[in-house]
């Protein structure tokens, strides 16, 4: 039986946009070349930003580590390339604007470093955990979580299931579905390594029906190992939403404002998979990432993997430039990514992918009066109340949307995508968010 | 180079768009106008377009006057001349519709605050101010069908569809409207004029009967409501629980004694189809969750029957629709949807009536 005859799915709301994911799909992930200069953030994960280890002038080599944590969450920043330290300067981020960063000025004959496979099967929890932590490792999803404190969670959650997005929900995006189909190994083995973190006998691998060739290949991959199932969601945005991946896959609803460990789950995504492989079984630190470079204002479309700390600028040079009518460029999927204007923004770990969308691509009405059609009723997979909560914002009383469930809010963009008056409810409801923090 | 566009996610969106919506709508409701045309001639375009031209006018020089943006570019204005026109007795005077224009898009719709601030559906609105103001015009002024002799082809087929035949009395076919006939005559009268079962139900869903311009044809007007369900502009929620509930309680108390009724007829006649599908289901003017639609939707229905079988007017559906365009807003705030996650603390929620007023600040909405 194939895991496609199957369908998981999460209950509640959910759109389904064009995926636009042809331009790319069928494209084998290339090595982009390192350029001559990078500028490698150093807050790269959620909390605050590293302090630099670095200094100008310094020499750096691929992989060694150039910020550390201080205080709070968060996990080091490592060097992409060999090359002098050029400044701690600030530099474009994604989410932050501007943000320090170590720029780098690549040594254009350094030779690029060979990395011994491990034996991994000896080492205990504790010793794997370390290796995460020591790489660098963060959630490959977008938020930047430290992989190593997902995987250590409260003393008192008893863990039964480990689950993996390998959705990619977002239109364009098919950096992940690549590593599927090129590195499934790899990604069964970071899969493994994470259980025996765990200590859970399951893991449970969620991939769309939009990617079959995915879904046979991890199948295969996966096959006489113990424990992983992969299993077939059905394309539906926002299927890759931990709540709603949770929900599709084990049936348990996360409460508000907890985390899926509270139902026994941690979730991680393929690609943060194939890093813990990297990591453990190659000693080799989170300093590159795969992503899907797309939108018809690239010229030539490509999943690329990239160095840390590449700016986009780089990127787009590489591909044979951007067209005239690209009219936003964006760091991750077209549905919650991020819009930039500074083409010298560097790419993160985060980076899943980064889209050159042309006027006909993107949307850009004006927003009118709600009308009240609850269309983005129907379409938050939260079950909030959008068009409230944006009301109220809109008529100055952000502090009292509360009770509409704006803390539930994961800002998929369901609700702003299908609002016929095109309203910009999301950044209504970020207001709402901004003002309840201020309260 | 030029540059970028940046904004807050989602970077896409779908195709749909509110002028879309309301165009959409204007075209579902042209259907069942040819017919009326050629049933009561060629007045009844006339009254379409004067009250089309007259919400549209009227809807410009407020917004002039209010310095707000010109907006007739997205329908609306379009969407309640025609729904306006369409509840009118085809021979009221032509200039009817223009009283009922400054009524529904000057005080029923702009003084409200503009699109998606009006209480009420402004249509209906200017209909329950017409009947008030010009009662005789808009109780009396019916037109009785052409004979279908005098249709050639098309009343052939009219009779066709109908199921009688072609040679049905036509003279007999008062210029009252069905249910005025039957709030003042009783059934009996309406099956001297019509006959009975297929021939009466026939002639009532195919459109051959007076009325208002639009109630004319319950199954072109159905055909329009199906394809807005089709392409999920309108949810079957209120469109079927008003319709429903007028069978069951015309059913229940319509006949001499209890549940002898005739549901069908109730549905088939007067406005129960084009309100249930064009009138009740304006975004604005009904509630937004699925479970406040159902109770919303019942209520309508409730009421219609209730008008009709215990009130002073033969029809009710106009009543029916603005009194639950009342408490719409707050259906929504007492049927709510359910939450992803339930077990938190909904308890708290306000009452969703007091954000129906315009935003304090002009242009906040900008």
């Amino acid at each position: 039986m194939s895991a496609l005859d199957k369908l998981f799915t999460f209950k509640l709301g959910g759109i389904h946009p064009a995926e636009h994911k042809e331009l790319t799909e069928g494209l084998a992930i290339e090595q982009m070349p390192i350029p001559k200069e990078v500028a490698i953030l150093l807050g790269q994960h959620i909390g605050v930003p590293c302090e630099a280890m670095v200094k100008k002038g310094d020499v750096v080599t691929v992989g060694q580590q150039i910020g550390q944590v201080t205080k709070g969450l968060g996990t080091g920043v490592h060097s992409s390339c060999a090359g002098k330290v050029k400044a701690i300067a600030s530099a474009g981020h994604p989410l932050r604007i501007m943000a320090p960063a170590v720029i780098i000025e690549t040594d254009a004959e350094a030779i690029a470093p060979e990395w011994d496979t491990h034996e991994w099967n000896d080492l205990s929890p504790d010793e794997l955990l370390d290796c995460i932590k020591n790489a660098g490792i963060v959630g490959a999803g977008g938020a930047g979580f430290p992989v190593h404190v997902k995987l250590k969670p409260p003393a008192d959650a008893r863990i039964t299931e480990l689950v993996i997005n390998g959705s990619e929900c977002e239109p364009y995006l098919t950096a992940d579905h690549r590593m599927m189909l090129e590195d499934a190994d790899e990604i069964i083995i970071g899969i493994q390594i994470m259980m025996k973190i765990l200590g859970v006998k399951r893991a449970l691998v969620g991939i769309e029906n939009n990617k079959p060739d995915a879904i046979v290949k991890m199948e295969k991959a996966a096959k006489g190992k113990e424990g992983i199932e992969i299993c077939a969601l059905k394309t539906r945005y926002p299927q890759g939403g931990e709540k709603q991946l949770i929900e599709a896959l084990t049936g348990r609803r996360v409460g508000s404002g907890k985390l899926p460990a509270s139902v026994g789950v941690v979730v991680v995504n393929t690609s943060t998979a194939f890093a813990v492989y990297e990591a453990v079984v190659l000693h080799k630190p989170m300093y590159e990432r795969v992503m899907t470079i797309s939108g018809k204002g690239i010229k030539r479309p490509a999943n690329l993997r990239v160095a840390v700390g590449t700016r986009i600028s780089d990127i787009v040079e590489f591909l044979g430039g951007m067209s005239e009518d690209t009219e936003k460029v964006i760091m991750g999927g077209p549905m919650m990514g991020f819009a930039t204007s500074d083409l010298s923004t560097p790419v993160t770990k985060t980076t899943s992918g980064i889209l050159f969308l042309t006027k006909d691509e993107v949307d850009l009405h004006e927003g009118g009066p709600c009308v009240r059609c609850g269309w983005c009723l129907n379409a938050c997979p939260m079950g909030i109340e959008p068009k409230e909560i944006a009301l109220y914002v809109e008529a100055g009383k952000a502090k009292e949307t509360e009770p509409f469930g704006v803390k539930d809010c994961v800002e998929c963009g369901c609700c702003a995508y299908v609002c016929p008056s095109k309203r910009p409810l999301v950044q209504l409801i970020r207001m709402a968010k901004q003002a309840l923090r201020n309260k | 180079m030029k540059s970028l566009t940046v904004s807050i996610s989602p970077h896409i969106r779908n195709r749909e768009s509110v002028p879309k919506i309301m165009w959409t709508v204007v075209a579902c409701l042209m259907p069942v106008l040819l017919l009326s045309t050629v049933l009561f001639g060629g007045r009844v375009l006339a009254l379409v377009a004067i009250s089309v031209a007259s919400c549209v006018a009227v809807e410009v020089v407020c917004q002039k006057a209010l310095k707000r943006k010109i907006t007739i570019k997205d329908g609306s204005a379009v969407l309640t001349g025609v729904l306006m026109a369409y509840v009118l007795p085809p021979n009221v005077p032509l200039y009817l519709p223009i009283f009922g224009a400054v009524m529904a898009m000057f005080i029923g719709k702009q003084l409200m605050g503009g699109l998606g601030y009006n209480i009420f559906n402004p249509a209906l609105l200017a209909r329950a101010f017409l009947m008030v103001s010009f009662p005789v015009y808009m109780t009396s002024y019916w037109l009785a069908p052409t004979a279908l002799s005098d249709l050639g082809a098309a009343g052939a087929w009219i009779a066709a569809l109908n199921g009688m035949p072609s040679v049905l009395d036509v003279d007999a076919i008062t210029s009252a409207t069905p249910l005025m006939t039957m709030s003042a005559r009783g059934i009996d009268a309406l099956h001297q004029t019509f006959g009975q079962g297929i021939g009466l139900y026939g002639s009532f869903f195919v459109g051959y009967k007076t009325g208002c311009i639009g109630e004319t044809s319950g199954l072109l007007l159905l055909l329009g409501g199906l394809f807005l369900m089709w392409k999920k502009y309108i949810s079957w929620h209120i469109p079927v629980s008003m319709l429903g509930m007028i069978a069951f309680l015309t059913w229940m108390f319509g006949g001499p004694t209890l549940f002898t009724g005739d549901p069908l007829l109730a549905i088939l006649s007067g406005g129960a189809i084009l309100g249930a599908f064009f009138m009740a289901t304006d975004y604005v003017t009904s509630p937004a969750n699925k479970f406040a639609q159902i109770v919303y939707g019942m209520g309508i229905g409730a009421l219609t029957v209730l008008i009709r079988l215990k009130g002073g007017y033969p029809e009710g559906v106009c009543y029916a629709i603005l009194l639950m365009n009342c408490i719409a807003i707050a259906l929504d705030g007492w049927f709510k949807r359910k939450r992803f996650s339930p077990e938190e603390s909904q308890e708290t929620a306000p009452k969703a009536d007091n954000v129906a007023a315009k935003p304090a600040k002009e242009g906040a909405a900008a």
